[in-house]
């Protein structure tokens, strides 16, 4: 009897486990094929968008009046974002891809410049023709490549799952299907350089500019050690250590630890190996109260640049978070603000020291400059501004505008509605070269 | 009852001398939070000034409204609120603290206006109208009693605004945080402003999407994402960190892939060129 009873009791066990098991298996299931379906959708999405891509760049070429080409740019810049939005999604992070990705955002940035232009004014010339020419051939070579990805896919039921896990897990079978035709397309791409764009094409990369102005023989680490000392005022009782940066920096560096047994505090700074200027520094503590005001802040960030040999600047912006103050100076020449030469500082406001620096902006445009003499009046300028827009506050400044060149502007400051706007107007030629929306601060949510 | 006019009147009496040293002595400027700023845009708003919310964050709008005060009121037009501006400023209005304190502790809509009775200018967050019609006069009242110094200890008031860094929400730092969490949580304070940093300029990188989501998912991008440890709930120094970075600092020099040199499975990281190395991570071009 109690045999029965204990066979009954374990195979309604065992069933039970199956059936949970099972469950359990339907679930994964489930949820892998949905993030399969996930990918699968992405990447048909992709090549579908590269033969919308292809094809549209084909009928710019063909196209001649300013009124249908305009728009037709304009559909080739939105594909092309569109395309590069969809790689994002695939799982190719691992895999070096970033060629075809810049050549997409590339393709974009320069429809986006023509499609922008004024083409009755500025019709394209003979070169960017040719670019067009070649990115055509370019397109076609990479439809080609992933059509042929896409057919191997769908005809040996390929899985992504697999991809993912391949590249993850490095076991990486030589023979899988998509990552050897992405590395195809990312070949074929690689050939196709930037220069190609023409000389009137600057990547929309913010390049990541060197210290190019800066001069000065190169420093040891001993004497990196002092700067520090002197810079962030140490007492000496404090352990450094020094570091020299690798092969890869753009611009070699020292980067500096400073430990203070007694506080516990941890302070690390960069500083150039040519001529040993800081480039940034962070202490890291807690600022739990505050003693001195924003305003307070403000002077002693001021009188530190000052002792420090950082003339000329003028705070720009000044924001509190908590207890700590993060300013923004810049430097003025002959009242004309210079906005790419800006030092950012942290200062902690409970005993006003700085806790925070950075002069990597300053230090990647800082050189001699001759203003130039602006071509148009100030009233000129005011013009050329929207006339719903109120200026409360007007000045003159440098800055550098969507291609990466320093231009002289009026800036204006002034009012629409509830919101603050920044415009800066050309000196030159009256263009309206930026126009910023000033942030808001924002509501807290859901908080009560 | 007698006992308790008397009171009141000391009270009012107090709260009425009192205003003159109602601000601390700090000069107020643009960018700053607290409870001078509060003060201030109430001031400004019973004037007429300041039409906008009143959130404790110094931002453009009242910047604004305080240097319409101070050219109608004949003082230098500098946008400071410096010590002459705010005895001008005082002197010109009156300032309910505690209902402007209550109101902003309940999170409801409300405004400061002079001449329009205080409990007209309440909306309260919940819909609990029976609440406040009675509420009519007495918070008229009660505000001018709890200006008593007694009672200024009560626990202080949360602004309803905060700063962030140009072109970023909240919720975009929490975002950010969030993946530096499940990233680097035991790397040291700098390895986190640097993880925050890589993913800053993946944004601007055209190799890389262009919205912190976008990066963030970006599929086999981080470890963190792919086994959920994003999910942690990040700690104050991540947040600081994100902070850091969204206000410019770079620890990276311009790194767009980082790797643990004991745990990269991948080959092809190593062939990148090395900037630094910060705690477990190397920073790589």
């Amino acid at each position: 009897m109690l045999r029965i009873l204990l066979i009954g009791a374990l195979s309604i066990g065992i069933a039970g486990t199956a059936y949970w098991g099972y469950r359990e298996h339907q679930q994964k299931n489930a949820i892998l094929i949905h993030a399969e379906n996930n990918y699968q959708r992405a990447f048909h999405d992709l090549t579908y968008q590269i033969d919308l891509l292809h094809d549209q760049i084909g009928t710019t070429l063909a196209m001649n009046s300013r009124q249908s080409l305009s728009p037709a740019l304009a559909e080739v810049w939105r594909l092309a974002s569109e395309a590069h939005a969809t790689v994002g999604q695939l799982p190719l992070s691992l895999l070096p891809f970033n060629k075809t990705e810049e050549f997409l955002s590339n393709i974009g940035s320069f429809s986006y410049r023509a499609a922008i232009r004024d083409l009755d004014k500025q019709p394209l010339n003979a070169e960017e023709y040719k670019t067009l020419q070649q990115l055509y051939k370019k397109s076609a070579d990479i439809q080609q490549e992933l059509r042929n990805v896409q057919h191997l896919v769908l005809e040996n039921n390929l899985r992504w799952m697999d991809v993912e896990l391949a590249l993850a897990t490095n076991n990486r079978p030589n023979d899988n299907t998509i990552i050897d035709g992405f590395k195809t397309v990312e070949k074929n791409v690689q050939s196709y350089n930037e220069t190609d764009f023409g000389p009137s094409f600057t990547s929309i990369e913010k390049r990541t500019k060197g210290f190019e102005h800066i001069s000065g023989k190169k420093i040891t680490k001993e004497e990196a050690k002092q700067i520090a000392k002197t810079f962030l005022g140490l007492k000496g009782n404090e352990d450094i250590q020094v570091v020299h940066s690798g092969e890869g920096a753009s611009d070699a560096f020292y980067s500096v630890t400073i430990k203070n047994p007694k506080t516990k505090s941890e302070t690390y700074m960069d500083i150039t190996e040519k001529g040993g200027y800081p480039i940034w520094v962070i202490e890291n503590r807690p600022v739990n109260k505050q003693n001195i005001s924003l305003n307070e802040a403000t002077m002693r960030g001021l009188r530190f640049l000052k002792q420090h040999k950082f003339n000329n600047f003028e705070l720009y912006e000044s924001t509190q978070y908590d207890h700590v103050a993060v300013l923004t100076f810049v430097t003025a020449q002959d009242g004309v603000r210079i906005y790419p030469e800006s030092i950012k500082m942290k200062i902690a406001l409970d005993d006003g020291n700085i806790i925070g620096f950075s002069a990597r902006d300053y230090l990647s445009s800082k050189r001699e400059r001759t203003i130039p003499k602006p071509s148009i009046s100030i009233e000129q300028a005011r013009k050329k501004m929207n006339p719903n827009v109120t200026i409360m506050e007007e000045r003159k400044a440098i800055i550098m505008n969507n291609v990466n060149q320093e231009v002289l502007c009026y800036e204006f400051l002034g009012t629409l509605g509830d919101d603050t706007y920044r415009i800066f107007i050309n000196a030159q030629n009256g263009i309206e070269e930026k126009v910023e929306k000033l942030q808001n601060p924002e509501p807290i949510y859901g908080e009560i | 009852m007698r006992k308790w006019f008397i009171c009141l009147f000391l009270i009012f009496s107090f709260s009425y001398t009192s205003q003159a040293h109602a601000f601390s002595k700090q000069v107020i400027q643009r960018g700053a939070v607290g409870d001078d700023v509060i003060e201030l845009q109430a001031r400004l708003q019973y004037l007429g000034f300041y039409r906008g919310k009143i959130d404790g964050v110094f931002g453009w709008r009242t910047y604004w409204a305080l240097r319409n005060f101070q050219y109608k009121f004949k003082l230098p037009v500098d946008g400071l609120a410096g010590e002459t501006t705010k005895q001008k400023l005082v002197r010109a209005s009156k300032y309910y603290k505690s209902f402007v304190h209550n109101n902003l502790r309940k999170g409801n809509t409300f405004t400061h206006y002079g001449g329009i009775p205080l409990s007209k200018q309440v909306k309260a967050r919940q819909t609990k109208a029976k609440n406040q019609a009675t509420a009519t006069r007495t918070t008229n009242k009660q505000a001018n009693k709890n200006t008593s110094p007694q009672q200024t200890a009560v626990k202080r008031v949360k602004a309803a605004a905060v700063n962030v860094p140009n072109g970023f929400s909240q919720n975009d730092l929490q975002l950010m945080a969030n993946a530096v969490h499940g990233e680097a949580r035991g790397e040291p304070y700098i390895g986190q402003v640097a993880v925050a940093a890589v993913i800053l300029n993946r944004i601007n990188s055209p190799s890389f999407p262009n919205t912190v989501a976008g990066v963030i998912f970006e599929p086999g991008a981080f470890t963190a994402v792919a086994d959920g440890q994003i999910w942690l709930t990040p700690n104050e120094t991540s947040r600081k960190a994100v902070l850091d970075a969204l206000n410019g600092w770079d620890p990276s020099s311009g790194a767009l892939y980082y790797f643990n040199p004991h745990t990269a499975t991948n080959g092809w990281i190593w062939s990148r060129p090395q900037i630094k190395r910060i705690g477990k991570h190397i920073f790589c071009k």
